[in-house]
């Protein structure tokens, strides 16, 4: 399978702190990957190095393959990798179309707007990514969703701006287990389409339920990486992190 | 059926405020019906309230932009009268009232766009800092003109005169300008990326912000659209009344102000009603001149303002509260 993007030995430091140290990690196509690791493990210093926030101090970055220079946000994006931040960055006055074209509204000349086109394509996107509800369309307020279906607006929005590999940073947070299960609905939508995810979460259970891949972070270091099938509940993917984590 | 159901709700989230508003309207035309037929039926009071009518749209429709956005303007009613005088000034001085006209909308938007700048880069309180351009444009105003109005009766042999304000079967023609600017809000506000980034910026300018949009750019430019607002309005009574008054444009602060909000459009931000401003407009204007015409004192007109105020914002609190 084709690897989306691969960190190789990544190393970024701030000042005298070393925020990741030689971390390698790649997400192949259609897979969800589940990032997990104790506050301060580098969980974000990684996703703000994928998504090109940060560049990284030693290291390579490869896209498809192939080694990218001088990696930045806009690399990023033009690469097709997507974060979902855990505010989501949506209005909720405004309806889900609106928010789905937000700031890449389709146009006319002199920028008036496709309303028809944005309309029909915002329908298609929240169905194909597992909006079922009649009484949710295009011109629904955001406002009148639930936390996970405006999750489901966020990812919606970053399928419409052409993510290969969708980053959701801690996306079931706050959320119940309705909720959490309508996220990974939506997850499991987006590998069908042969996207990619990185699922990034703080409760283990959630984080091995909807992963195929798991890599464990600590102290800015890839310590573990295990593919699902190496273990059968979501207590041993515990017990494994506990061993790991600190003993290095 | 639940289909059915989804758009109902959806078009009344998009027009509930607008429609509340025109009840409203309707509402006082019947109650002045019912009170006063024989005053309502004479031409003459609706004529005055045309007259008055097209001021209050230039003004009050651009502020619905500006508060869809977040902030508030304070500052239009002396960049009205700032606008007012470049513009009559240079008539006086001989130069083409059509180069007049437009060098006043550009003394407009320039003053927008300096107010809205000082607000958004020093990140100034809307309301505050307006308040202060409001005294000092209007103190600017009164020093450069010596509180001395100017009288611009030649304005009447140029053909912008017949164009803009002239009389047109017998009506106004600055109804009709009213009307092509309230069809054009209307497309721009709803339809055009400028009023959709108003409204995103306005409904959480963080998000805004990080979706690419240029949260000060856009309030920028709404303090500029507010600006040219006033001046086309500005303008227009001086040409109308062929004079330039230092104070004009005062008595429009707090009505402008009421018609955005009696309107529908709510105080926070992200929402705002072009269509519900115009019957906004349409009930402030009406309560003016109706008062008078049902042979009421004038002492009630205030008090009836206040009341209508007051009984809109009870009324559209029926659409609901902020949405986070």
């Amino acid at each position: 399978m084709e690897n989306i993007i691969e960190l190789d030995n990544v190393t970024k430091r701030f000042g005298g702190i070393t925020a990741l140290n030689k971390a390698s990690l790649k997400v192949t196509r259609g897979e969800v990957v589940g990032l997990i690791g104790d506050n301060g493990a580098g969980k974000s210093t990684l996703i703000k190095t994928l998504v090109g926030v940060y560049s990284p101090d030693e290291g390579d970055i490869l896209i498809r393959g192939k080694k990218v220079n001088a990696w930045n946000a806009l690399k990023a994006r033009e690469s097709g990798i997507e974060t979902v931040f855990q505010d989501r960055a949506l209005t909720p006055q405004q309806s889900i179309v609106k928010n789905i074209f937000m700031g890449k509204e389709l146009r006319y000349p002199f920028g008036f707007i496709k309303e028809k086109e944005q309309i029909f394509e915002a329908n298609r996107l929240i169905r194909e990514i597992g909006f079922t509800s009649k009484l949710i369309n295009a011109e629904s307020p955001v406002g009148n969703l639930s936390g996970g279906e405006r999750q489901g607006v966020a990812i919606a929005r970053a399928i419409y701006n052409k993510a290969e590999l969708i980053v959701l940073d801690e996306p079931t947070n706050n959320l119940s287990l309705n909720e959490t299960q309508k996220v990974f609905d939506f997850v499991l939508n987006v590998k069908k389409s042969n996207r990619s995810v990185l699922f990034i979460g703080h409760n283990i259970y959630h984080v091995y339920d909807i992963s195929d891949r798991f890599v464990i972070l600590d102290r800015g270091e890839v310590v573990h990486q295990l593919n699902k099938n190496e273990i059968s509940t979501p207590e041993e993917l515990m017990k494994i992190m506990r061993d790991t984590i600190g003993a290095h | 059926m639940s289909n059915n159901n989804s758009y109902l709700s959806n078009y009344f989230h998009r027009n509930g405020r607008a429609l509340g508003s025109i009840g409203y309207f309707v509402l006082l035309m019947v109650i002045f019906l019912v009170g006063a037929p024989e005053a309502w039926i004479r031409p003459n009071l609706h004529q005055s309230v045309f007259v008055m009518m097209p001021t209050l749209i230039f003004l009050t429709i651009p502020l619905v932009f500006l508060v869809a956005s977040g902030e508030i303007d304070l500052s239009f009613a002396s960049t009205y009268a700032v606008a007012a005088y470049v513009f009559a000034l240079l008539v006086k001085n001989g130069v083409d009232p059509a180069i007049c006209l437009v060098l006043g909308i550009f003394t407009g938007a320039a003053i927008g766009a300096l107010v809205g700048t000082l607000i958004v880069v020093f990140r100034l309180s809307s309301l505050v800092a307006s308040l202060g351009v409001l005294f000092l444009l209007r103190g600017v105003i009164l020093l450069l003109s010596n509180s001395r109005s100017i009288t611009i009766m030649e304005i009447d042999s140029h053909w912008i005169y017949p164009l803009l304000v002239g009389n047109f079967y017998g009506f106004p023609m600055q109804i009709f300008w009213a009307a092509i600017f309230v069809i054009f809000c209307y497309y721009f506000f709803n339809k055009h990326v400028f009023g959709i980034h108003i409204q995103h910026v306005g409904d959480n300018s963080v998000s805004a912000e990080q979706m690419g949009i240029n949260v000060n750019a856009v309030k920028i430019k709404a303090f500029m659209f507010v600006g040219i607002g006033s001046a086309i309005g500005g303008i227009f009574t001086t040409m109308i009344t062929y004079t330039f008054f230092p104070t004009q444009g005062f008595g429009y602060l707090l009505l402008a102000l009421a018609a955005v909000f009696v309107g529908g459009t709510p105080y926070w931000g992200g929402l705002g009603t072009i269509i519900g401003a115009v019957f906004g407009v349409g009930i402030i204007a009406y309560m003016e001149i109706g008062i008078i015409a049902i042979g009421w004192s004038g002492e009630w007109r205030q008090f009836f303002n206040g009341l209508i105020i007051l009984l809109a914002l009870l009324g559209h609190r029926l659409h609901g509260e902020r949405v986070r």
